[in-house]
This record gives C-alpha cells, structure tokens and sequence, in this order.
C-alpha cells in the first residue's frame, strides 16, 4: 500500500520534472492548455454525493449540516410559508435591490472618478488618501459609524454595500487609463482633439476591459457586504434570513441562503462576463 | 516655396550633476512642396525626437518649427502622423477607424464616411470596411493608419518607421504603394526608417542623422524614387549599380557612428 503510494507521487513529480511530448493540432506549451468543465462538474457531483453521503449515514448532525435534501425542503416551505413573515421573493428581491443600487451607484460615480483619478495628478491628490484609507477597513468595523449617521434605515444599507463596491472600481478605471497606447492618444490629438474627446473617444474605451473585470471584482465585495448591511434593523433581506435563521439555529435556511446568494452572484457574473464578450471583443487583441 | 522650417531646434535634457544630453542640436531643415524627406541613422540619432517636434507632441529647448509661417505649438491637424503600431482602435471597424480623425473634427457621418470610403479605396481597402482591425495582417493594419492619416487633408504626412513591423516582402508591396499614395496626393512627407535601402528608394531627399549629440551630418538628394515612376520596377532600380553604391556610402557612415557608439 505505501510502496504504491511512493510510486504514484513519485510518478506525478517525475511528470512534473521532464518535457511533455507534443500533440498535433495543439501549440506546445501553453499554461493550463485542456478542458476543466468535465473535472468540474465531476467535482461539484462528487461534492454533493459526499455531502449526502455524510448526513444519510447520520456521520453529521443535522444541527451541523443537514442533508441536501433537508435545505430543499427548506426551500421549498420558505417558498411555501415565507420566513419571519415575508415571502421568499421579497427577500430575495430586497436584496437584490440593496446589492445592485449600490453597485449602479458605485459604477456611476466610481468609474468617471477612477477615469479622474488616472488623467488628472489634482483629482488623483485629492482621492487617492481617502481611498486608500477605508479600502482595507472591514466593512464590519465600519458599520456602527454608518448607522449613527445615516440612520437605520436603508440609506446606511446602501452606502455601506457601496463602499465596498466603490474602491475595487475606482482602482480598475484608475488602471484602465493606462490601457490606452501613447500611439492611440496622440493620434487622436493630432486630429486636433480636444482632452475631453480623447477621454471620451480613446482612453474609455480602451479602459472598458479592465472596468468589465473591476465590476466582477466589485459586485462580488457587494453580496459579501450583504450580510454584514443587513445586519441591523432589517426585517427582510437574504443576508437577514441568514443571520436570523442562524440565531434559531436552523442550519437548512442558513444553507439554503448561502446557496441562493451564490446563485444569483454567479449567475450574474455570467451575464457580466457575456456582456463583456459583447462590447470588448478586441480585450487582449487590441 | 518653403512649407516646413526647422530652425536652429535643439532639444535636451537636464541631467543632474552633469551637463545636458543633446537628443537634438541645431537642427537646420526644410521640407518644400511635394518633397519625400527621409531620416535615417544609427539609434539615439534623435530621429523620432525631431519628428515629435514637427508632429508637436514635443517643444523645442531652443529654435522654432513652422509650417506654411505658422509656428507649430503643438499637435494638429495640418500635420498627420502615421505610428509604427498600437495605434489603431480596437474597438472600431475599418471604416470607423479611416473616419476617426473626421469624427473628432465634429463632421457629420454621412460626410465622414464619404471621405473615409475615398481613402479606403485608395488604399485598397474596400473589402475590409466592416473588419475588425485585430483581425487584419500587419500591412493591412499601416494601411488603415495611412488612410486615417489622410483623412484630415494634412500639409505633411509623418511617418514613424511605418513599415518596420512587416515582413520583408510585404514592406517592399507597402513602399510601392506608399510611393504612389504620395505621388497622387501630393503630400509633403517624413518618413524615419532603419532601412537604408528603403530609404534610398523612397525618399526625394535623405537626411542621415549621428547620434550625441542628434544631428544632421549628410544630406542627400535622391533621384530613385522619379525612375521607379517612370520604369514601374522597384527590384530593378534597387538592383542598380548608382543604388548599390549610395547604399554602401550611407551604410559606412552609420557603421561609423555605431562604431563610436561602442567604443564610448
């Protein structure tokens, strides 16, 4: 048993430690060449398998982790029944609206500030302290001083999502300003631009790839945020199911929110990285 | 009649503790109506800082440009650049790309078009309008940058080394029709290259240029551009005796200067 354990490591580094040969119709050498959808969905099958395997032999608590089949029946009477007196859709939706108007707001202001912040040394002196500052701070350590000052109500919610979406889109379309080649600009001025056409007509533009990828970093900061803005004063929310259902310990709706938050980020990420395909086309081939 | 006047331009940098770097020192020159100028020279001749200066993306420490009396200030639409790459827009087709300049200028899109469309045939262009322009080969891409660069009608057109990214064979194809673009235009042209033998074919007059500090050591008048207009064989002149002996005087003088180069 140990000897062919020894013998399969020693064959993985022996892979590992010489040349592949090469196959035809494939480039040589490419980092991570191959397809990973097959693995994935295997792992995701196995995932859930092991899971149900755990809680069937009774291994697990349900306290601590309750069957798959448990989280959909959770579902399913939260679909029924509501939680806390609000339906599922409300929840659902409430959280929605926190998550992406704070998202909408951060892009409508970070972006042309990041744009800023990369043109323009005064509006860079200016913002840069600031951001720095809070960007690292846990929201969490943050949260008491939002709610003293704007209040418990949903205001506070927002701004504390859109704090955390702010600083990662700011940063990509402060990067972004220099995906634009010196080459492009001056052609642009040496049509007799004036500098708000070359913003606008150059260097957006070529800054619209690395904002894409700042929107996917910044919408995920925002669900994560979600929970920690719900924790006070909410009476409805996914992140309010979580933590409330958490206090009554009851680990199927705690699950079954955790899984709907993933769906909806990663489905939206999705749409994101579609819509990307859509406008920036050329991203890495300009 | 002079159009474009260099005068006395010189153009350096401080360097703490030591005395200045001349990238240019008194730089003398005038381009005239329809003259082909070609820079060439060892590298760190100053061959793009003085076409900066022209183009205006630069100003002068000393002396002044001027073209057609007026004093060149900074970058405009009298004087077109063509880049030797990443100049183009990816996020715009072809036709959008050739209109660009025209776009900026406030000009309608149906006249946008109709110049843009004139200068993609020219070119010959016409059935890559709707392409992508990462998605054409590196000639295809200069041509997009020439016709974009024309657009605007510029007295002159600046060429940064616009071919040094090709291949051997498609360079020769683009100095043809380059040759002929400027004949039917009438531009007055700078062109920079490394290539010797491209310079020599090309230009009307050739400008060596010798490194630290950056000036014009050798000009020279070129008449082989005239004989590719009248014979229509480019191989043939660039295979003449009169070409192969320009060529090895002006390599000798850029072996020299590389020569200093190293033993500096």
């Amino acid at each position: 048993m140990s000897d062919t354990h020894t013998n399969s490591g020693n064959a993985f580094w022996a892979g590992l430690m010489k040349a592949k040969p090469a196959k035809p119709g494939e480039i040589y050498g490419v980092p991570g060449q191959g397809d990973s959808l097959k693995i994935s969905a295997f792992v995701i099958a196995a995932l859930i398998f092991f899971w149900w395997l755990v809680t069937y032999a009774g291994l697990i608590k349900p306290l601590f982790l309750p069957s798959p089949m448990g989280v959909i029946n959770a579902l399913l009477t939260m679909l029924r029944e509501g939680f806390t007196g609000v339906s599922f859709w409300e929840h659902t939706w409430v959280s929605t609206l926190r998550v992406f108007g704070a998202f909408l707001l951060a892009c409508v202001i970070g972006i042309p500030l990041g744009i800023a912040m990369g043109m323009n040394p005064i509006a860079r002196g200016i913002f840069d302290p600031p951001i720095e500052f809070y960007r690292p701070i846990p929201p969490l350590a943050y949260l008491p001083l939002m709610i003293i000052w704007f209040g418990i109500d949903e205001l506070s919610k927002v701004l504390l999502i859109f704090l955390s979406v702010l600083a990662p889109l700011v940063l990509g379309a402060r990067a972004g300003v220099r995906s634009a080649a010196i080459e492009q600009i001056h052609a642009a001025y040496s049509f007799g631009a004036t500098r708000w056409q070359v913003i606008r007509m150059v260097v957006l533009p070529a800054a619209m790839p690395e904002i894409f990828t700042a929107m996917r970093v910044g919408i995920g900061f925002g669900w994560t945020t979600l929970v920690a803005a719900e924790m006070v004063a909410a009476t409805s929310g996914l992140g309010y199911t979580v933590l409330s259902a958490s206090r009554f310990l009851q680990t199927d709706i705690v699950i079954m929110g955790i899984v709907v938050i993933a769906i909806i980020a990663y489905a939206f990420d999705h749409l994101v990285r579609f819509v990307e395909r859509r406008v920036v086309p050329w991203k890495g081939r300009g | 009649m002079t159009a474009l006047a260099i005068k006395n331009a010189s153009v350096f940098y401080p360097v703490p503790g030591k005395p200045p770097v001349h990238a240019l020192k008194n730089i003398n020159l005038e381009i005239f109506e329809k003259e082909f100028v070609v820079a060439l020279g060892a590298s760190g001749c100053g061959k793009s800082t003085l076409l900066n200066l022209i183009a205006g993306f630069m100003a002068p420490s000393e002396g002044e440009i001027s073209l057609n009396g007026r004093v060149v200030t900074g970058p405009g639409a009298d004087r077109s650049v063509v880049f030797q790459k990443h100049a183009l827009l990816p996020w715009l087709n072809v036709l959008d790309n050739v209109a660009f300049g025209l776009k900026i200028q406030g000009h309608n899109q149906d006249k946008r078009e109709g110049i843009a469309r004139e200068f993609i045939k020219l070119l010959g262009l016409e059935q890559f309008e709707q392409s992508a322009t990462y998605e054409l080969s590196g000639g295809m891409q200069q041509r997009v940058g020439i016709a974009r660069a024309l657009t605007s009608d510029p007295a002159i057109l600046l060429m940064d080394e616009p071919l040094g990214a090709l291949d051997a064979l498609t360079r020769e194809r683009a100095q043809e029709l380059i040759l002929k673009v400027w004949r039917d235009t009438g531009k007055m042209v700078f062109f920079i290259t490394h290539s010797v033998e491209e310079a020599l074919f090309m230009g009307t007059k050739l400008i060596v240029m010798s490194p630290r500090p950056g000036r014009i050591s050798h000009v020279f008048d070129l008449p082989f551009s005239q004989r590719y207009f009248e014979s229509g064989n480019a191989r043939a002149i660039k295979a003449s005796a009169e070409f192969i002996a320009l060529r090895e005087e002006v390599l000798k003088i850029i072996f020299a200067d590389e020569a200093g180069a190293i033993d500096e």
